[in-house]
């Protein structure tokens, strides 16, 4: 099994710290890891990805340009990621701010609306996690006591009581994950 | 028992040195390698192992301070990226002449002149043809992995002791700054002073009654004890390639073609090996692992069963020159590469292949 992922957003949405509690569960669950951000100027404000891949072989090329599944979380990343998804592979979105949606056919996309769910749950700062839970169910690439321990490994000591909030906006990202149809 | 962790390849090197004992780091930031020192910062080496670690105010600073650990017989070591070691070339020819062992880590990112932040490999001649000036070389090694960047500090210090010469390992911003699964090796104590003043007769550690004196220095103003002291230092290259060529082969004992890559291009051309061959082309890869010593004999020996073989670097063709050179006119050799910050695609590695080789 190998998953070849791109998270894309804006920077400051937390698409990194997701990719690396994505990458900290798979070395939990004794898998091959990589995790290689889009680093550079564009960061500030603008643009930020990261590619993880997980598999339970050696992993090859860190970089790539098609991906199984592909998170795209504002327009200027749709633009750019929707084309590079596999056909027959996976693109989940956040809606807001979304003013093109996916069109394509070959392959399944879903929705998460995680900044509307996290401003509900008054906590904007869990918005990655609820995303995290979208892909989880979709995409159950690890097991989520694998998550949790991620979680740990990747968060300080001091943040450890927020494991629990963290592991609710999971849930609660699995519970409003949508097929959408095109 | 080595120790698990998740890291980038930049907080490796970091890591690795301080287990390694290594007495001294300096340096100076510049993207993408600055997590080296930001990680040797937190890590607080100086209250452990007792690790120098210091922010010199240029380039030119750290590499001379390089030079004064390393004329003490110190294991010392210096990071940056390509304009920063532009800044360093003086010190290092200097560390040649002098024959003193260091560690240098390049990070390389895309130029000429201040150039992007984005990886790049087009540092290879500066790395292995000179750089700085006069008849000398640096051992060169190219990490292709997070593992790797850990792996080669403690092996550069003993290529550098082992033939009193500088080391350079020379890996790019995608290894840097990528994060993978890493082993640590436990921690080693540093070299007490009596280990130096037994094993490296040459440092300068105070000269003691009825001891001969310790000089460190690459002046000669006689011509013709400069030309002996070449001759010499050409006398240990030779002696280095012979010994310390270091190289993977993947895929290639039924190759029709062959990759030649090193660093995170390698890394690339693997997933386009897994690509050719399911389109049924046989094609495999030559990593140097060494970049000098280079692994001639055994390009020469593939260029007997290939038909031709590609370069791929993120330059615009640097090693692909002594690929040439290695083989000789007996197969076909081309250069495919994106450059100035941009990695090229699996793909169109694979595309280049079949068109620059196999359309031949």
């Amino acid at each position: 099994m190998t998953e070849e992922i791109i998270i894309a957003g804006f920077g400051g949405q937390g698409v990194l710290s997701m990719g690396k509690i994505l990458a900290y569960s798979g070395v939990m669950q004794e898998m091959e890891v990589s995790w290689m951000p889009s680093y550079g100027p564009e960061m500030r404000g603008g643009t930020a990805n990261v590619t993880v891949i997980l598999s339970d072989k050696r992993i090859s090329s860190p970089i790539l340009h098609e991906f199984d599944t592909a998170i795209i979380l504002n327009q200027q990343s749709m633009d750019k990621f929707e084309e590079q998804v596999k056909p027959g592979g996976t693109l989940i979105y956040d809606g807001n701010g979304i003013s093109h949606h996916p069109t394509r056919k070959d392959i399944t996309i879903f929705r998460v609306d995680a900044t509307e769910e996290a401003a509900r749950m008054r906590s904007i700062k869990t918005f990655n996690m609820i995303v995290l839970g979208g892909l989880l169910k979709v995409k159950p690439v690890v097991k989520m006591e694998n998550v949790i321990e991620g979680l740990k490994k990747s968060l300080p000591e001091r943040h450890h009581h927020l494991i629990p909030m963290n592991e609710k906006a999971i849930t609660r990202g699995m519970e409003i994950v949508n097929t959408v149809e095109v | 028992m080595r120790e698990l962790k998740l890291m980038k390849g930049n907080e490796a090197i970091a890591h690795a040195a301080i287990r390694c004992g290594a007495d001294g780091y300096f340096g100076y930031p510049i993207t993408p390698q600055s997590e080296v020192m930001e990680t040797l910062m937190a890590e607080r080496p100086w209250e452990s192992t007792g690790m120098v670690v210091l922010q010199a105010e240029s380039e030119i600073a750290s590499i001379n301070m390089v030079y004064g650990g390393a004329g003490c017989g110190k294991r010392v070591l210096t990071s940056s990226s390509s304009p920063g070691v532009s800044l360093m070339q003086e010190g290092l020819t200097y560390l040649a002449g002098s024959e003193l062992p260091c560690v240098i880590v390049n990070v390389v990112r895309g130029g000429p002149g201040l150039g992007t932040i984005q990886p790049a490999q087009s540092d290879y001649f500066q790395s292995v043809k000179g750089g700085g000036h006069g008849d000398y070389k640096l051992i060169t090694l190219a990490p292709a992995s997070v593992q790797e960047m850990a792996d080669f500090v403690e092996l550069s210090f003993d290529l550098a002791f082992k033939y009193r010469n500088p080391v350079m390992i020379l890996s790019d911003g995608a290894i840097g700054q990528m994060m993978e699964k890493v082993e640590l090796d436990e921690f080693k104590p540093r070299w007490t002073d009596e280990y130096i003043e037994q094993n490296h007769k040459w440092a300068t550690m105070g000269k003691k009654k009825g001891d001969e004196r310790s000089v460190i220095t690459s002046v000669q103003l006689d011509a013709s004890v400069q030309e002996d002291f070449n001759h010499k230092l050409q006398a240990k290259y030779r002696e280095v390639e012979e010994n310390e060529v270091r190289f993977e082969k993947i895929m290639c004992d039924d190759a029709d073609y062959i990759f030649v890559a090193y660093g995170s291009s390698a890394r690339i051309c693997q997933k386009s090996i897994e690509i050719a061959r399911a389109k049924g082309i046989k094609v495999g890869m030559l990593r140097p692992i060494t970049l000098y010593p280079f692994p001639v004999k055994e390009l020469q020996e593939l260029a007997k069963q290939v038909k031709g073989m590609l370069s791929v670097e993120l330059s615009a063709g640097q090693m692909v020159e002594d690929v040439r050179l290695a083989v000789n006119g007996k197969v076909p050799v081309e250069h495919y590469g994106r450059f100035g910050g941009i990695m090229h695609s699996p793909g169109e590695v694979v595309e280049a292949l079949e068109q620059k080789i196999i359309g031949e």
